[in-house]
């Protein structure tokens, strides 16, 4: 590796190969992989959970699974599919475009991106391990005290919640650190903060979002945790705390977490809608500054989840207000993907497709949204069927829409295959159709008064049609989710026949080979505009010549990420069963840290011995 | 290209479609959130009809947009995709035309909100004051002014205002009567609130049901309210009042079954029925569970998941059901032997012919 990394004659092969390449990987688009393969697998998950859950509803009195497994399935499913799913496809986009998008060779910290995915995936495991440890995690994702606390959890489940959450925040933590200092102090000469791609924006957004919401939840899971196991009252009442303050404490996390949820999606929208309508973003700046005032306003916003809850009118009228306000800066973006679509000349590829479905379900979404901002009309649609038809307008319809134009996009930037546009557009009709009739008829459900989470309900309330018809949506999803897998596998077999640029796009990571060389760029390119290549195409602009004696310099694999990470899975398997464990656990994450400050950088390049 | 146009000509009837859909969808269903029948549920109707049409118009609006956009600027020979950045003036109205609408929708949103709280030291004259208590996982109704406690069922007066304090027991739960009152949640160490005057007597009951998830039997916790006539009410609240039935008129099987309830020791180890029910003018005097004194009057059992005895066309069902019930309640409703006191399965600890006893005793309880 340090004899390649001394000349530009790096042979166009990527690094080695083998299991212990992947382990030792600090190279951003191999984690990128990694996090893009396991959000993947968990999104099958969760899906998985789906599904039992519509079989279930599918029939009055249905029988599938049992009350307790039920309400186990339902907090899985929105555990695994926000942070095992949608929060790792996410960063999967971050890891693999942030450098290319800004032209660098790699991010701020790779040894500690590296870290954060170990770590992730250490909480996701332990997550799921509940399953088999003694039941999983079963009060909801919003884990509700006194719900929560030992008199009525019994058992380990939410004990493997705060574990493995805690586990999972100081991943997403690191990961957003990385990215900030990335963004600000990585960008190719001329990439000035108004020339960056609105997705790199967006990442930086929500960087920010989690860094300044998830101590937040920390602490409230520790809180939890410290209840649970050494006899606090932080949310008891008749010990004197409050089961309220585990709600604000979530929900100062809950809102904003949305907006990491959706942010990504709305960046990758923001890039996928330009290239197909071949035209600049409509209102680049109005775009970048609804995404900061939507972040802004998330924090501001949190009681909303809270309007039932008996506040007073005072909270009720300021939140709903805050609330209502939000809708503003998500117009100003639909208004603008619409006007960039306006005077284009579209070209329909499954990406667009994808992208252009989720400007539509993504407003659906932001229309009930707006409805429950109201707190009357809140009180006859919280906890109803209603909000879960919002919810997954927004986060299927929205996030995972998004998420899936981004595969089809940049799948040839990341592997130099094509995905099959045929096969991709049948994907995309079984997505669109069956995201409405899954969860268009909730809407009609929770009009007539159905609860969330029921494992059961009786005939005659007018609940029969609607369910069944949504539990056939359901399916149709997994049929499209099928048709993706065989045509993602189908792809991958094939042999790589992308050009750089495919899609004729604007953007900086076209501007390297498809898959990109491990350094990225031969040189860092120069950044004249905000659409790049499209300014260095139209100006007749050649790309530079390599210098033939620059040193590039990567940071060479390293195994100490993947110790550290393995220190806090023991740290994480002693807070659930005997604090020797947690003792030795601290011992390899300080046996790592020292290692890895005195791991050389390979910064000299002497010291590779070329 | 042809399919298209179909498409866009078919938009508008699309539209209508959709949204006679959700207008009819829940109409006549009985937890309909759109069939008020309260002063507290039309007001908040009033608010939703602004806010449903609105968002009907932005509804069809963006996504008309959405679908005439694609659809004109798709790729065809010749175009060239015009190379602009943005426009200002337009950034300017579709930031403000958002603002406006939000506008409309926020006055009246402020205004039902003040109209909505109850203000517990001004209520209106002749309001009825009931104390609902959440438990896992059932409801329990006790009226101060009147002394009555009952569970499951509520009785109010048409026309008066019914003034509802929330707790909880244990851990929180939602009360919510779809046509009578929107939710509001029983969280514990708290009290909160509602009012409401229902405006129309009915036989039929009002449905409601605990809307925020509570554990294992979240979902088989539901109750039912009756809108009665004053006359009616009066008569319900009278037959609550009055005392149950004498021991001696029991028949000579329930006589057996009040025997085993009111046995202090049932079962070594287990709490007997005592210790948690209250049969009035019995040695039964337990707070935990419900209150069994007019059982056999109720319209439902196990928390309005199946017909009571004053409900059902066929009582020696409902004899089964209570059977099966006191011999192992989780068959009926999960987690409900595993929870924190709990109610015990006496199937393991009573023979069938003691517990057809109990049932018969709890059967006359009228």
């Amino acid at each position: 590796m340090a004899t390649a990394a001394g000349t530009l004659a790096a042979p166009a092969v990527q690094a080695p190969s083998g299991i212990w390449a992947w382990l030792t990987t600090v190279d951003h688009k191999r984690i990128g992989t990694l996090y893009g393969v396991s959000g993947m697998v968990f999104f099958v998950v969760a899906g998985i959970e789906a599904l039992l859950i519509r079989s279930q509803l599918a029939v009055p009195n249905g029988e599938v699974v049992d009350a307790d497994l039920f309400n186990a399935l339902f907090s899985m499913h929105a555990l695994t599919m926000i942070f095992l799913g949608v929060m790792p496809l996410g960063a999967a986009f971050f890891n693999w475009l942030v450098p290319l998008m800004i032209g660098a060779r790699d991010v701020a910290f790779p040894r500690l991106n590296a870290l954060s995915y170990w770590i992730f995936l250490s909480g996701a495991l332990m997550l799921n391990a509940s399953w088999l440890l003694g039941g999983a995690p079963d009060t909801g994702w919003f884990a509700y005290a006194p719900l929560t606390e030992n008199t009525y959890s019994t058992g380990r489940s939410m004990d493997f919640y705060t574990v493995s959450l805690i586990i999972l925040g100081t991943s997403s933590l690191i990961a957003s650190l990385n990215f900030i200092v990335t963004i600000i102090n990585l960008r190719a000469p001329g990439m000035t903060m108004f020339r960056l791609p609105v997705f790199v924006w967006m990442t930086m957004i929500v960087a920010w979002l989690l860094v300044l919401s998830l101590p937040v939840l920390t602490v409230g899971l520790i809180q939890l945790y410290f209840d649970r196991n050494f006899t606090t009252n932080f949310f008891i009442p008749d010990g004197g705390g409050d089961p309220v303050l585990w709600q604000h404490i979530f929900w100062i996390f809950g809102h904003p977490e949305v907006y990491v949820l959706i942010l990504p999606a709305m960046g990758i929208v923001s890039e996928v809608l330009p290239t197909f309508s071949r035209k600049p973003l409509f209102g680049y700046g109005a775009v970048v500054f609804a995404g900061i005032s939507i972040a802004i306003l998330g924090f501001a916003v949190w009681s909303h989840h809270m309007f039932t809850t008996g506040l007073g009118p005072v909270p009720r009228v300021v939140f709903s207000a805050t609330t209502m306000t939000i809708a503003v800066p998500t117009g100003v973006k639909i208004f603008n993907w619409l006007g960039t679509l306006y005077g284009g000349s579209i070209r329909f590829t499954t990406a667009m497709y994808f992208a252009v479905g989720f400007i539509a379900t993504f407003t659906v979404g932001g229309i009930s949204g707006v409805m429950h901002a109201s707190p009357p009309i809140d009180t006859q649609q919280q906890d109803t069927y209603f909000i879960v038809a919002h919810l997954h307008y927004v986060l299927f319809g929205g996030a995972i829409m998004g998420i899936f134009a981004g595969v089809y996009y940049w799948f040839p930037k990341f592997t130099g295959r094509f995905l099959s546009e045929g096969m991709g557009k049948l994907h995309f009709w079984l997505f669109f159709i069956g995201l409405n009739v899954t969860f268009f008829p909730m809407h009609f459900l929770g009009v007539s008064g159905m609860p969330r989470r029921i494992y059961t309900y009786d005939a005659g309330l007018g609940w029969e049609t609607w369910n069944f018809v949504a539990t056939l949506g359901a399916f149709t999803i997994a049929a499209g989710m099928a048709v993706f897998l065989w045509n993602f596998f189908r792809s991958m077999r094939e042999e790589p026949s992308a050009p750089d640029n495919p899609w004729d796009a604007p953007t900086l990571e076209w501007a390297t080979s498809s898959p990109p060389p491990e350094h990225d760029f031969d040189v860092v390119p120069v950044v004249r505009a905000r659409d790049p290549v499209w300014y260095d195409r139209d100006h007749g602009i050649a790309p530079p010549e390599p210098d033939p004696h620059e040193h590039i310099h990567l940071p060479p694999p390293s195994y100490y990420p993947l110790l550290i990470g393995v220190g806090f899975t023991l740290i994480g398997i002693g807070a659930l069963s005997h604090l020797a464990l947690v003792a030795l656990g601290a011992v390899v994450v300080i046996y790592g840290i020292w290692g890895w400050t005195l791991e050389p950088t390979g910064a000299e390049p002497a010291a590779g011995g070329h | 290209m042809r399919l298209d146009r179909v498409h866009t000509r078919r938009l508008p009837l699309a539209a209508a479609v959709l949204l006679t859909g959700l207008v009819l969808a829940a109409c006549s269903d009985p937890l309909s959130t759109i069939e008020p029948k309260s002063d507290a549920t039309q007001t908040v109707q009033n608010v939703y009809v602004i806010v449903f049409w609105l968002a009907a118009v932005v509804f069809v609006g963006v996504l008309g947009a959405t679908l005439i956009l694609s659809i004109w600027f798709r790729e065809r020979p010749g175009r060239v995709a015009s190379q602009f950045h943005g426009n200002t003036r337009l950034e300017i109205v579709w930031t403000l035309l958002p603002v406006v609408i939000l506008v409309a929708i926020f006055i009246p949103t402020a205004t039902a909100i003040v109209d909505l709280e109850p203000d517990p030291d001004d209520l209106p004259p002749g309001t009825v004051h009931v104390e609902a208590i959440g438990h896992q996982w059932w409801f329990e109704f006790r009226y101060p002014d009147l002394g009555i406690v009952t569970a499951n069922e509520m009785h109010v007066p048409v026309d008066r205002p019914v003034y509802v304090t929330l707790r909880s027991e244990d851990v929180i739960h939602s009360f919510w009567i779809p046509q009578l009152v929107g939710k509001v949640d029983m969280v514990p160490g708290r009290e909160n609130a509602v009012i409401f005057t229902p405006n129309e007597a009915r036989d039929e009951a009002y449905l409601g049901q605990c809307v925020e998830f509570c554990g294992t039997s979240h979902a088989n916790m539901r109750f039912r309210v009756f809108v009665d006539g004053q006359a009616d009410f009066d008569a319900w609240v009278e037959a609550q009042l009055a005392p149950p039935v004498a021991a001696e008129t029991l028949s000579e099987l329930a006589q057996e079954g009040a025997a085993l309830f009111q046995n202090p020791i049932l079962a070594l180890g287990v709490t007997p029925c005592v210790g948690c029910h209250t049969v009035k003018g019995t040695p039964a005097v337990g707070l935990i569970g419900p209150d069994l004194t007019h059982v056999a009057s109720r319209s439902t059992l196990f928390a309005g998941i199946r017909d009571g005895f004053a409900s059902s066309e066929d009582p020696e069902r409902v004899q089964r059901e209570l059977e099966r019930w006191i011999s192992d309640p989780d068959d009926i409703k999960p987690g409900v032997t595993v929870r924190e006191n709990g109610m015990p399965a006496w199937g393991e600890h009573l023979t069938s012919e003691q517990i057809t006893a109990l049932v018969a005793y709890l059967r006359e309880l009228q």
